[in-house]
This record gives C-alpha cells, sequence and structure tokens, in this order.
C-alpha cells in the first residue's frame, strides 16, 4: 500500500467538549485510518464517540488535539475556504435520515455539490446521471425525494457523496431508518462504491450491518478498544456452496 | 428431531435410497449440517420401526428404496404446521462462560466480553461476504440456502447485540458495586443428590 492510497488518516486525535469540571470527552486519542478499497466500520454504544469521530473525519470540526489528514493535507493547515473546497470535492457524507433537498429532484440533488464547486448545471447533470446509474436509479432523475422510498433517497445520497469522483464516503447509521432487506441494498450499494476505489466509514451500532466493512472498529469513551478483521481462513463455512 | 421430519419431507416427494436422501438433506440444507449415511440408516430404521416409512424397490443397482406411509404423510403435515419448540435445557457455551466468569476473582470480565466479541464479528463478516459473495437465487437449492446463511447471520448479530448488552449490564452493575466475585460457599454441599428443599413455613 503506498502513502497515496490512504485516503483518511487520524492521529492522535482528542475532541473535548466544555472546559474545566464540566469538560466531556468525545474522543481521546483515536489513531485510525483508511485506505482506497477499504471500509471501516465504528461500532459502540451511545456516547462513545462515534458520530464526533465522523464529524471531525470530516472536516465539519476542528479536534481539540491531534491531525486530520485526507488524502495527504492536514486539515488544520487549510484555510477555512480551502477547507470547504476539499470537503465539496474530497468527501461525500449519508445521513440516516437522506438530507436530500425536497425541492429539488434526484438529479439536482446529486448535481448540488459539481454546481457549489462552480460547475454550470448543464455540465454537472453528466456526472450526476452517471452517479445515479451506479446506485441504479437512472429512471428515478426527474424525481423529487418525496416521490422516492426511503431505500431510493437513501441512494440518492449514495450517488450524492460519490459524485465527481470523491473518494471518501462518510456515512453515519444510513440504514437506520430503513427496513432490513432495503438496508441491506443501500449497503451492497456502499460496498460497491468502495471495491470500485473510494473508501469509506460506517458508522453504526448493528452488528449485521457493521460486518460489511473490512475493518471493525469499537469505540468505548472515546477510545478503540478493539478491532476486528475477518480471519483469512473461512473455516467455518467450508461446506456451503460459493 | 428435525433430521427426522426433514428425511421424511423429503421422502413425502417420492421413494428414496440412504445415499439419495443424505444428498437431498444436503443440497436443501446447503451442506450445512451434514449427516453421515450411518445416521440416516439409523434414523430410517427408527421411522420404520414407528410405521412411518416402509421398504419399497430395490434398483438394478442394488439400491434398495424406502417410501413414505400415510402415517408418514401425516406426520410432515403436522411437522410443517407446528412451531419448533426451543428448549431452555439446551446449554449456552457463552452463556455458562460469561456466568462463571463473572463470579470469579481477578477475572477481566470485559476482556471476556471483548475476545468474544471480535470472534463473533468476525464471524459475521465471514458470513455476510460469503453471503454478498453469492448473486440473487435463481433456483429453490440457493434460496434455501440464502435462508440458512441468514440465519446463521441473525444469530451470530444477536450474540453481539448480547455481548454489547452484558457489557452495559456489568458496567452498571460495577459502577453500583455489585460485581464482587463470588466466594466458595464454605457450607460444602453433603454428598450424593441434594435433599430436596423445605417447603417455606413446612
Amino acid at each position: 500500500m503506498t502513502a497515496s492510497d490512504v485516503l483518511l488518516q487520524l492521529d492522535g486525535v482528542s475532541m473535548q467538549y466544555g472546559h474545566g469540571e464540566t469538560a466531556i470527552t468525545a474522543l481521546a486519542g483515536v489513531d485510525l485510518s483508511v485506505s482506497r478499497g477499504e471500509l471501516v466500520a465504528v461500532m459502540g454504544a451511545s456516547g462513545s464517540g462515534k458520530s464526533t469521530l465522523l464529524t471531525v473525519a470530516g472536516g465539519l470540526t476542528p479536534p481539540t488535539s491531534g491531525e486530520v489528514i485526507v488524502e495527504g493535507h492536514w486539515l488544520s493547515q487549510l484555510s477555512a475556504r480551502e477547507l470547504a473546497t476539499l470537503r465539496r470535492r474530497s468527501l461525500g457524507f449519508v445521513f440516516q435520515d437522506f438530507n436530500l433537498i425536497p425541492s429539488l429532484t434526484a438529479l439536482e440533488n446529486v448535481s448540488l455539490p459539481l454546481e457549489l464547486d462552480g460547475w454550470s448545471s448543464k455540465k454537472a447533470h453528466h456526472p450526476a446521471r452517471d452517479a445515479l446509474g451506479i446506485v441504479e436509479l437512472t429512471d428515478r432523475a426527474q424525481h423529487f425525494p418525496s416521490d422516492l422510498s426511503g431505500g431510493q433517497q437513501q441512494r440518492v445520497a449514495i450517488a450524492r457523496a460519490v459524485v465527481g469522483g470523491r473518494s471518501l464516503i462518510l456515512a453515519d447509521e444510513p440504514t437506520g431508518a430503513l427496513d432490513s432487506m432495503t438496508g441491506e441494498l443501500v449497503l451492497r450499494m456502499l460496498r460497491s462504491r468502495v471495491d470500485a476505489g473510494a473508501g469509506g466509514i460506517l458508522v453504526t451500532h448493528d452488528a449485521r450491518h457493521a460486518a460489511w466493512a473490512d475493518r471493525i472498529v469499537f469505540l468505548r469513551d472515546g477510545r478503540i478498544v478493539d478491532e476486528s478483521q475477518p480471519s483469512t481462513v473461512s473455516s467455518l463455512l467450508s461446506g456451503l456452496p460459493a | 428431531m428435525s433430521v427426522r421430519q426433514s428425511l421424511l419431507a423429503i421422502l413425502n416427494q417420492g421413494p428414496c435410497y440412504g445415499y439419495q436422501l443424505r444428498a437431498e438433506f444436503d443440497r436443501r440444507t446447503g451442506s450445512t449440517w451434514p449427516l453421515n449415511v450411518g445416521q440416516i440408516y439409523n434414523t430410517l430404521d427408527r421411522l420404520e420401526r414407528d410405521g412411518l416409512v416402509q421398504k419399497a424397490d430395490i434398483d438394478a443397482d442394488g439400491q434398495n428404496y424406502v417410501e413414505i406411509t400415510e402415517a408418514g404423510r401425516a406426520e410432515v403435515a403436522d411437522w410443517l404446521g407446528s412451531p419448533v419448540v426451543r428448549t431452555m435445557a439446551t446449554r449456552d457455551e457463552l452463556a455458562i462462560k460469561l456466568a462463571i466468569a463473572v463470579t470469579l476473582p481477578g477475572v477481566d470480565i470485559a476482556r471476556v466480553i471483548q475476545v468474544q466479541r471480535s470472534a463473533t464479528m468476525r464471524t459475521l463478516q465471514e458470513l455476510t461476504r460469503t453471503k454478498n459473495a453469492t448473486a440473487d437465487p435463481e433456483s429453490s437449492d440457493q434460496l434455501a440456502w440464502l435462508l440458512v446463511i441468514d440465519s446463521l447471520i441473525f444469530a451470530a448479530e444477536a450474540e453481539a447485540r448480547w455481548l454489547d448488552h452484558s457489557e452495559s449490564t456489568l458496567s452498571r452493575s460495577r459502577a453500583a458495586g455489585l460485581a464482587a466475585p463470588l466466594p466458595l460457599n464454605t457450607d460444602v454441599p453433603k454428598r450424593g443428590r441434594p435433599a430436596r428443599a423445605v417447603q417455606a413455613g413446612a
């Protein structure tokens, strides 16, 4: 693995809210990296620091200490404008409640990050259509979010997260509002984007969904307490047909 | 017992011989719980004794076919129409391990849970990968396999959730000062079967 394969690196990242005796430590010295083609699940109880980790990794909040490095850029050294540009070009967020703009069509929602980055809407529609194709929603491009099912809305959100070659997907409980089968379809889409060369963090409290990841990190009280990786030998399933 | 009824249900499709029954059971359950041929013949002997199957033809290759009886068909219908009752008597190795560990001095129970959760998650990852590597089912034996693997996935998920829950329970108990180890009881039990408990007020 080369340095350029590492999309995200957290080095000794700590995050404290408040000061003095009332200070709350949300993250305490977290080291984590995500490479191209890798999906890392972050698990932990409520209040363990999962969502804080995602907002810090996505440059939405600067950490109290430590460094966040996205595609080789040290976020602490970027101006607000540079940080906003990096976020638009490199990072895609997927939230539990989809966060689509109701007055825009699926295609317009997916085009939006590119248009905010200065693309004309005509030019932005082309990669947006490609992204909708990836999540198998080409035929829903002109639909408004209210005309789409929850699973379809989340697939639009994934298309928005990867449009224009953005490579790092940060997903916060993306299946939380979906039924079991629809959730699985959304994870399958997420997984296939990562297999195609993106990288991702999947925050979830659901073990079955975390199992889609290559690595699973457990957070407790803001610290990584354990990491799981699948074993290389599948002894368990030797009898099952492939 | 499900092997007995499963074989009977397969025989309900038509007469089979021993090896054939084993192959049919395997392909319908994704070879997840392989049976040896000895088990098959023992089960067939008992089914015959109970009047649920009977010997049928012997083919040119010398295979002894067995066919289902009317009583056997009724048993299949009864099996499919009734719930599977899980008995509390089945020992759960992990529950026993945690129950004992929590009573012992000097055991880092959080670590025990963590080690187990990592193993459970690895299992879950392997199952998920295997499932994902498989295309959508195109035949009923593939569909049967999918149901089996989903059952293993949901069982592993339930174990992971139970471990999370146990961890929280322990942490709350520890905070309340309840998680002290259990010393050996100096009131040594007498040999032999324990005496029947005396009824209160007797």
